[in-house]
């Protein structure tokens, strides 16, 4: 199985809107190709605001590129139903509804089994509370948690582990290695962690 | 701006920040009407002398950011607090705080959301303090384009979000004390460096720094000392050079295991979990996961101690 970006040109607004590195014409991204196997962990790297969470939230279909496609098999991403490609985000307090009980939020799609959630160490304590009640880290173990479903092949990983301390990190990069090794998932690795990068990613692709 | 040319005592004796023994648990509902109190910290000491720069390293669930927010006097309503927190030798009350925010003490909020989404980046780094000039001034050294000042927090990326965040605590007056929570996830190596080359830049001009971080390896290369926490306590003040050396010199097991799990070490995590603070009785919170544990470690007051010039609260660290 393949995942591709091909010849990925986006940009915010449609319009004129300015970008944070240089004041070009506003294209985040101009003419990105890149292309992720099963089985494959590819790191991406490149400087702040150079567009690594717009192109995984194009890849993962939340956003449509300007021009240029994405490729799930050759085939475009399926339009409803459960999406293969899965994102897990570098702000998961975004990324929860504050409205939901963790509960909830855990087994939108799939219900994790208790070694999964003992392995992620998710408290039975903490599936009635509300994600503001939860730290940073707690959250994102969550939000890990609920892609690792058997339906998803591809997973992007969007600074996932920047929040949490170094022992949770190699806990949880452990066992993401694990499943993604079982499925035979596909993993996109945005991190700034020359040393992370190094130890979890078979290539590494830059950006910028 | 800020005014570096303040000349202040190095050898100053009264920390820009002592906390003592603080604690912090929450009032929350359980089933229907009853409530329950959940301990986020228990007992965390530490000292930020003018001209140091602290970095509080530790488990994400340990009160890191609940001791930022105890500190800058905004946690929620339902937070019973104990312990002390002095500011220059004085309690920190509320009155004093709402003097001191965004002149004497900066705060730079964990999470992006802290941004208003409904406001102009450039109206939130001015804010009620800061001028146009400070705010481009600040801009250009944070390397954001003037354009950026009449976007909305949700054109930003991640690094850059981070930045407006710094600039809105930067642009304010003299300031003596940086509370960062957790500045610099989502930046690019060149602009981290940029950023702690900021924080010590502060800390050289005579500011405490206290700085809560997970990525240990960037903030040995500025900090004065390190501080770690588990679940709510701390259990080590060690120096900077201690930890980078490869955590052989650290005095805790769980500096040691945690400097063990970093990706740069041998990327080996431990077994089992951080227990709740408000779960915990008497001992050590450390006892279940600890291989050198001893009986005497499961009960009993575990006291902070002086040891080889830094602080740790194990009853058997040597």
């Amino acid at each position: 199985m393949r995942l591709e970006a091909k010849d990925i040109r986006f940009r915010y607004g449609g319009g004129s809107g300015a970008r944070g590195g240089d004041g070009r014409s506003g294209w985040v991204l101009d003419g990105v190709s890149l292309s992720v196997e099963a089985g494959e962990r590819v790191g991406l790297v490149g400087p702040s605001g150079c567009g690594k969470t717009t192109l995984a939230k194009i890849l993962a279909g939340y956003l449509a590129p300007t021009s240029g496609s994405v490729l799930l098999d050759g085939a475009p991403l399926p339009a409803r139903g459960y999406c293969p490609v899965q994102m897990i985000f570098q702000h998961p307090e975004l990324s929860v509804n504050p409205r939901w009980t963790m509960r909830r939020i855990l087994t939108e799609n799939w219900t994790p089994d208790a070694a999964l959630a003992d392995a992620l160490g998710l408290e039975d304590a903490w599936m009635n509370r509300w994600p503001a009640e939860l730290s940073g880290g707690e959250l994102q173990r969550f939000c890990i948690a609920r892609v690792l479903g058997p339906r998803t092949r591809f997973l992007l990983c969007d600074e996932i582990s920047t929040m949490l301390d170094a022992i949770t990190q190699a806990q949880v990069w452990r066992l993401l290695l694990d499943v993604a090794e079982q499925n035979r998932l596909g993993l996109l690795v945005v991190t700034h962690n020359p040393a992370l990068a190094a130890r979890v990613c078979t290539r590494v692709v830059e950006m910028g | 701006m800020h005014d570096y040319s303040n000349n202040h005592n190095r050898h100053a004796t009264v920390p820009a920040l002592l906390v003592d023994e603080l604690s912090v648990s929450f009032s929350m509902y359980g089933r229907g009407t009853a409530k329950a109190d959940l301990d986020a910290i228990r007992a965390l000491s530490l000292d930020v002398m003018p001209g140091e720069l602290l970095a509080v390293v530790g488990a994400s669930g340990s009160g890191k950011s609940v001791l930022a927010h105890a500190v800058m006097g905004i946690l929620p309503k339902n937070a019973r607090v104990g312990g002390r927190i002095l500011y220059r030798g004085e309690p920190l009350t509320e009155k004093r705080l709402g003097a001191l925010r965004g002149t004497e003490i900066a705060f730079i909020p964990q999470a992006v959301d802290y941004l208003d989404p409904l406001m102009r980046v450039d109206r939130q780094v001015i804010g009620t303090r800061g001028t146009r000039a400070a705010q481009e001034e600040i801009f250009a050294r944070y390397r954001l384009a003037p354009e950026v000042g009449r976007q909305y927090p949700f054109q930003l990326s991640g690094g850059m979000a981070r930045r407006v965040l710094f600039a809105t605590a930067a642009v304010g007056g003299d300031v003596k004390l940086v509370v960062a929570d957790e500045p610099t996830p989502g930046l690019g190596p060149d602009l981290c460096a940029k950023m702690m080359n900021h924080f010590r830049q502060f800390a050289d001009a005579g500011a405490g720094v206290l700085l809560i971080t997970h990525d240990v390896d960037l903030a040995l290369g500025y900090a004065d000392r390190v501080a770690v926490f588990y679940a709510g306590v701390t259990v080590e003040i060690a120096t900077a050079a201690e930890f980078a050396s490869g955590g052989a010199a650290l005095r805790h097991p769980y500096s040691r295991a945690f400097a063990d799990a970093l990706p740069q070490n041998a990327f080996r995590p431990i077994p089992g979990r951080q227990p709740y603070a408000g779960g915990l009785g008497k001992g050590c919170p450390f006892f279940d996961r600890c291989t050198e544990r001893r009986t005497d470690c499961a009960s009993g007051d575990v006291p902070m101690r002086a040891l080889r010039g830094g602080k740790v609260r194990c009853l058997h660290a040597t």
